[in-house]
């Protein structure tokens, strides 16, 4: 078997790797190319060097540094609550309940919804509840911040919720059990068994939340469309206007795009150095 | 793993250089290159036919697009040169355009917006100068001209007001002691500014809920707002200084656009603080249920307002006024935004068949009747006489204020220089109306983004 895999590995790799490289490398290649010109369509760019990256910081006073502010404080967040609210949900239903199979299912049913449906759905949810008082979701950007963060809670608690209930299984019981019979409470058996027990889903889980919040476009679009006047922008709107919404600025967007996929690879790697650190084999 | 790593990302250049090259080859290549020039003959159509060009058309109206595919198809039955159609969904036109050019296939048929739409997509007009199209127009203020060639052609003509609910307005008009004795009495910003106050008074009585509809700055209404209402001032200034583009704008008559705005906001059927979240279809709702008297748009919404259940009876449109001296002369805004072009990066084939598609829309009998009566459309060609006019209710006032001796105000907006320029002094509006911003936010999106887009959007 071994020297089977050794001998044809090209034969499994390849259809992957076109792929890949088709669907992401030659676009991010291209895209890292196109950060350095100035063009309208993919096919007239000029080479312009540096101009991009300048004009990305110094657009509309500073738009794309109080975005990155902006989406920082929700990524933060957004993984914060999604993670203890999933693993609180995951430890519950990992319990033996009547009807636990579709209270996860229920949970995890928002995970299949599409983001535009979604921020659609409940800006309309939204704006119904705060018509009485004279407001609407894009009355200021944190209207607007609050309810993409819980959109977002709504959303991947169930898919979280779902990596957690799988750790939990794979812990061994006699653990738990040895716990309880040292006499520790259950709080101490969570915090000094189950937790550290847990630390490759809980990587994985704020791995996929916290790229997840920087990457966010779809309910952010349909819920505020930035509104008012860009504050409720993320990042990946801020680029996407920018790209579409200027006729010259596509280069911009382009070069705004490049750095905020270097901040996303940056703290991601940062985060799984972090996380990976405490874990431990059973 | 190392090795792997390399391979993958030699892989990924190599591919990304042969997709850039490709490109590269498809851009460089002279037109004229590609195929024979097309030889003369009296009928462009069926010689098109055999040298195999095609249409491809990317359309900018949903409104209109079960029409165009209508016509593309009894076009390709009759000569057999093929047609696509497609249609871009409302507001992705530009991002639609951008990928389809990427495409081999491109749209040898597509449309900007006016001088600034031009200035994005110059490098694929080809100058119309000399064709049909350009030979058949009224006026030459409806080509798109620059350095002597023109580039694109204006097709649908359109008006814009304020629509009103007839019925409603007449019987305010017959309360005692109403401001007004009929609706055309409203010829000032003073008179529609007493009536309008008199209606939100009395909405009760008229079984009303306001006399504007909403002024929605979704995304789906904004426009009516940072776009058409914001035309008017700028219409004046530019009729002050006797020019017709500038790179600076004073905001002389913005103050009159204030009262205008004030006037929406404080008179429609929702607190100013809830516009944020409402749309051009909760205008048109409220509009058509009768729960109020006065919205702004125009000839454009007429097939949705009787899909709504409105008859002609009920429709009339009164000149959008801002309190601009001399504003009772003023008629209504009347221009257009739809401007033809064809695609000079084509191939000749193509492009000669493209032609010879529009002069076949603009004065074959099937053309003429689609693009009048099934579109809707006025158009600006000499081939369209009385016969093939649209009729309709909005389009009759747009004439009546013509024929009344009214001076249409043109689209000056076309000017605008950005598309940031009118999101800015809509999230300006917006913030006003909310009451989290100031009226100055709005000046200086207005007059000192003004400059700031025109310089960046041509100086730099």
């Amino acid at each position: 078997m071994e020297r089977f895999i050794g001998k044809y590995w090209p034969v499994f790799v390849l259809p992957t790797l076109v792929a890949f490289a088709v669907g992401f490398l030659a676009p991010f290649l291209m895209g890292l190319y196109l950060s350095f010109c100035d063009f309208t369509t993919l096919s007239d760019a000029v080479f312009t060097g540096f101009d991009n990256y300048l004009r990305a910081f110094s657009d509309a006073s500073g738009a794309f540094l109080r975005s990155l502010g902006y989406t920082a404080l929700f990524a933060v967040i957004s993984t914060l609550l999604i993670n203890v609210f999933g693993l609180g949900v995951a430890l519950l239903l990992s319990r033996p309940l009547p009807g636990r199979d579709a209270y996860r299912t229920v949970l995890f049913l928002p995970n299949l919804i599409g983001g535009i449906v979604l921020g659609w759905l409940w800006q309309v949810i939204f704006n119904g509840l705060l018509a009485p008082y004279g407001l609407t979701v894009v009355t200021n950007e944190w209207y607007g911040f609050w309810g993409l963060v819980l959109i977002m809670l709504w959303q991947q608690a169930g898919y979280m919720m779902i990596i957690y209930i799988s750790g939990l299984t794979t812990i061994p019981a006699e653990l738990n059990e040895a716990a309880g019979i040292d006499g520790a409470s259950p709080w101490q058996t969570f915090w000094h068994v189950t937790l550290p027990m847990l630390r490759p889903s809980v990587t994985i889980c704020t791995f996929l939340t916290l790229t997840g919040g920087f990457k966010l476009f779809d309910q952010n679009l349909a819920l505020t469309g930035g509104m008012p006047s860009g504050r409720s922008e993320l990042l990946a709107l801020n680029i996407y206007n920018t790209f579409y919404g200027r006729s010259g600025w596509e280069g911009a967007g382009q070069a705004k795009a490049v750095v905020f996929c270097a901040i996303v690879v940056g703290i991601a790697l940062l985060q799984l150095r972090l996380t990976q650190q405490g874990e431990v084999e059973a | 793993m190392r090795k792997l790593l390399a391979i993958i990302i030699a892989a990924g250049l190599l591919l990304a250089l042969s997709v850039i090259f490709a490109a590269a080859e498809d851009g460089a290549a002279p037109a004229g290159e590609k195929a024979p020039a097309a030889p003369e003959t009296t009928a462009p159509a069926n010689s098109a036919a055999k040298e195999g060009g095609q249409v491809y058309y990317l359309n900018f109206k949903p409104e209109q697009s079960v029409q165009w595919e209508q016509l593309a198809k009894r076009y390709t039955q009759q000569t057999g040169v093929p047609v696509t159609v497609m249609t871009a969904a409302a507001d992705t036109y530009e991002d639609t355009l951008r990928s389809e050019m990427e495409k081999r296939q491109m749209p040898t048929l597509f449309q900007v917006n006016g001088p600034v739409g031009l200035r994005t997509w110059r490098d694929y007009c080809l100058d119309l100068s000399g064709t049909a199209l350009v030979k058949h127009l009224k006026s030459d203020e409806f080509a798109l001209r620059e350095n002597g060639q023109v580039l694109g052609v204006a097709y649908a003509i359109e008006t814009y007001g304020l629509i009103y609910r007839r019925d409603l307005l007449e019987k305010y008009c017959a309360l005692p002691d109403a401001v007004i004795r009929q609706p055309e009495e409203i010829n000032s910003f003073a008179v529609l500014k007493a009536v309008a106050e008199d209606i939100q008074k009395r909405r009760q009585e008229l079984g009303v809920e306001g006399a504007f509809t909403s002024a929605g700055m979704d995304a789906s209404s904004d426009w009516r707002f940072k776009t058409h209402m914001a035309n008017l001032p700028i219409y004046y200034e530019y009729r002050a200084g006797n020019v017709n583009v500038s790179d600076a704008i004073q905001g002389t008559y913005l103050d009159g656009m204030r009262s205008l705005w004030d006037l929406y906001l404080q008179n429609a059927t929702c607190a100013p603080t809830l516009i944020g979240a409402r749309t051009n279809e909760d205008a048109l709702a409220e509009f058509a249920l009768g729960e109020a008297v006065f919205y702004q748009n125009g000839t454009w919404a007429y097939d949705g307002l009787i899909e709504a259940g409105l008859t002609d009876e009920q429709l009339g449109m009164l000149p959008i006024y801002i309190d601009a001296p001399g504003e009772e002369e003023q008629g209504l805004c009347t221009g257009s935004e739809n401007y033809w072009c064809v695609n000079r990066k084509a191939s000749e084939a193509d492009i000669s068949a493209t032609i010879a598609f529009l002069e076949w829309c603009i004065t074959s009998d099937e053309g003429r009747q689609a693009l009048a009566h099934e579109m809707g459309f006025v158009t600006p060609f000499d081939t369209f006489g009385d016969a093939y006019t649209a009729d309709n209710p909005l389009q009759r006032a747009a004439n009546e204020y013509l024929a009344m001796g009214r001076t249409p105000v043109a689209w000056s907006f076309t000017t605008i220089p950005s598309e940031t320029w009118k999101n800015n002094v809509g999230d300006a509006l917006l913030e006003y109306a909310q009451g989290t911003g100031s009226w100055e936010q709005v000046r200086t999106a207005f007059v000192d983004g003004w400059a700031e887009e025109y310089r960046a959007a041509n100086g730099r």
